[in-house]
């Protein structure tokens, strides 16, 4: 007979979850120059980023976290400190959850959605050091486009669904309560729902 | 590698007592078919017959009251099901009293073959539970009404181990005229059941939650009961249900009651003190924990505890590494994004269910155990808090310390 299978998860990330890098010790924050936090404690999973940047290159030369959530969102966050270090701003700013996935040696299609409050983390913490430093022109704010009207449904809502299972035009409807008024926006949601499906699962 | 191997995950699902082992090892050389009239036919139908016998016995129900079935989930779904027969040939009344009442903790499969039903035209009603998981009788006063049908209600909750008084709600039920079902999957051989005590028209029973095989159950029907079978087809099982007699798994769970009636008296009190070591040991060295279910009508094997501020799948996984198997109400150990619908009906908010954990004990359980775990668990909850955003600055339970 076969003996105990190993974990739904990579040797990678299982180690990341068992020595995870990079957490922030204690509560202080302050001789951090970015603070970044996404999600929240009710939904099951909570990312802070803080980071400290060398001025001069704008260069990220530490990054540290605190997770509250699965295996894969520890995991996630504390590689994810690891590959942002040394980079530009700009370069850690469009680290996307694909990446991280990859780095992390893959996840369960039903672990995509854990991971994705890292980079998101790490975008909020990037614009607040921008706002700090008085460099608010920088901030980027993540741009989204309102899809379906009737209820106010962005293509990152859509995306977020697709992370999170959706695989047809009825789930998405299911999870987003997109084009269940008037139905207009039904064949653009379709395009971008088979588009996200390529991009983060390759179908 | 973990120092122990420690298995607290009974409710899931149980190993075979060695004296079951013993008897499905010498069955699997009786292959014949109980519906044979030769003499391979003749020993596999007096072995079955025995077993449905001890079954019988064990709950105080007659032999021709038992139906062998496939799972404890076959069984729930048969007796649910009674109620979307469109004619009354079977059911007689059926078309009166099409509605049914369940409850908001019961097992998924009643709840999706309710959900089911109510697409087939059923009227389902949902009670609510208090905090600690019982169910609202006064509320169950005010749905019973002469629409009413079936009343499906389960015996112990598997999340939270929470005992319902059945006696007194199928009393209720039947004197406003519906059925009485309850799925005792959790609680038969773990405290005493006997039918004719409880009043119930319809109980579920489960093989390998109590040292018994998996893939077979027991549906207790009372006698005179209007009955349809789901699985159709064969005269097996008084034409109830149809599929020659999985003969192996029947003898498994004949032996399986058989020994619970002789284990069950005594285990009991030694569960109960278990428990009462892990309670206070948890209680003493970990702060901000929150136990669920009831604190003294529930199951003696279990003990449900949320971690604020810590995420149950991780508290798993890190145990596991330990050696120690249990399990999680959290939402990320069921690839669903909702954490466990039993713990969010008794209200516990949802970060409360997403850090939950559950310990089932069993027979094979001992102190040595609980001290293991004891030994382990503050410092896993402690390194998660450590990296938990629920604890920094600003955070939500670092203003309450």
């Amino acid at each position: 007979m076969l003996q105990a299978g190993e974990w739904a998860y990579s040797e990678t990330l299982k180690e990341h979850f068992m020595n995870p890098k990079n957490i922030l010790q204690g509560e202080n924050t302050d001789e951090f120059d970015g603070v970044g936090m996404e999600g929240n404690l009710q939904c099951g999973d909570q990312m802070m980023v803080v980071i400290k940047v060398d001025k001069e290159k704008e260069v990220i030369t530490d990054c540290q976290w605190k997770t509250y959530g699965c295996a894969s969102a520890i995991a996630s966050t504390s590689i994810l400190s690891e590959m942002v270090k040394g980079r530009t701003l700009d370069e850690a700013f469009h680290i996307s959850p694909k990446e991280v996935a990859q780095a992390l040696g893959g996840l369960p299609d039903h672990k995509i959605h854990c991971s994705v409050l890292g980079d998101k983390a790490l975008r909020a913490a990037i614009n607040n050091y921008y706002t700090r430093n008085g460099q608010e022109d920088k901030v980027k704010k993540e741009q989204s486009k309102v899809i379906c009207q009737c209820m106010s449904i962005t293509d990152h809502d859509i995306e977020d669904a697709v992370l999170e299972g959706a695989r047809t035009y009825f789930e998405l409807q299911e999870r987003t309560k997109l084009g269940t008024v008037c139905g207009q926006c039904k064949e653009e949601a379709e395009v971008l729902l088979e588009k996200f499906k390529h991009i983060h699962f390759g179908v | 590698m973990a120092d122990m191997k420690v298995y607290f995950d009974n409710n899931a699902t149980t190993p075979l007592h060695p004296e079951v082992k013993k008897e499905m090892i010498a069955a699997m050389e009786m292959f014949g078919n109980p519906s044979s009239m030769h003499s391979y036919g003749r020993e596999a139908r007096a072995n079955v017959e025995n077993a449905r016998r001890k079954v019988a016995d064990f709950i105080g129900a007659t032999e021709k009251e038992i139906i062998f079935v496939g799972s404890g989930s076959e069984a729930n779904n048969t007796v649910l099901s009674l109620f979307v027969c469109g004619s009354s040939q079977c059911i007689p009344g059926s078309k009166m009293r099409s509605s049914i009442i369940t409850t908001k903790i019961e097992h998924p499969c009643v709840l999706e073959t309710s959900e089911c039903l109510g697409h087939r035209g059923v009227r389902v009603k949902y009670l609510d539970v208090d905090q600690y998981g019982k169910v609202d009788l006064d509320q169950l006063a005010g749905m019973l009404a002469d629409d009413v049908g079936l009343v499906s209600i389960m015996m112990a909750n598997n999340e939270i181990g929470t005992l319902q008084d059945i006696e007194t709600i199928s009393k209720m039920v039947h004197a406003s005229g519906a059925l009485m079902h309850t799925d005792a999957v959790q609680a038969v051989g773990k405290v005493p059941v006997n039918v004719s005590k409880l009043g119930i028209d319809f109980l579920t029973i489960s093989a390998h939650k109590i040292y018994g095989p998996k893939g077979v159950g027991a549906l207790f029907v009372k006698k005179g009961v209007p009955y349809c079978p789901l699985i159709r087809g064969g005269h097996q099982e008084l034409g109830r249900r149809a599929g020659t007699e999985n003969t192996l798994g029947i003898l498994g769970l004949g032996k399986a009651v058989e020994m619970r009636a002789i284990e069950m008296p005594e285990e009991e009190e030694r569960l109960l003190e278990l428990k009462y070591i892990l309670r206070n040991g948890i209680e003493e060295s970990i702060d901000d924990i929150h136990f669920n279910g009831h604190p003294t009508d529930a199951l003696a094997s279990t003990l449900n505890v949320s971690f604020t501020g810590v995420e149950g799948e991780a508290i798993l996984l890190y145990l596991d590494i330990e050696g120690i198997a249990v399990s999680t109400g959290s939402a990320c150990a069921s690839g669903s994004l909702d954490p466990s619908h039993v713990l969010l009906a008794t209200g516990v908010d949802a970060e409360l269910a997403h850090g939950s954990i559950r310990f089932s004990m069993g027979r094979e359980s001992s102190r040595k155990e609980v001290d293991y775990l004891l030994n382990v668990l503050p410092g896993i909850i402690e390194r998660i808090r450590n990296m938990s955003t629920a604890y920094i600055k600003g955070g939500l339970h670092a203003a309450g310390r």
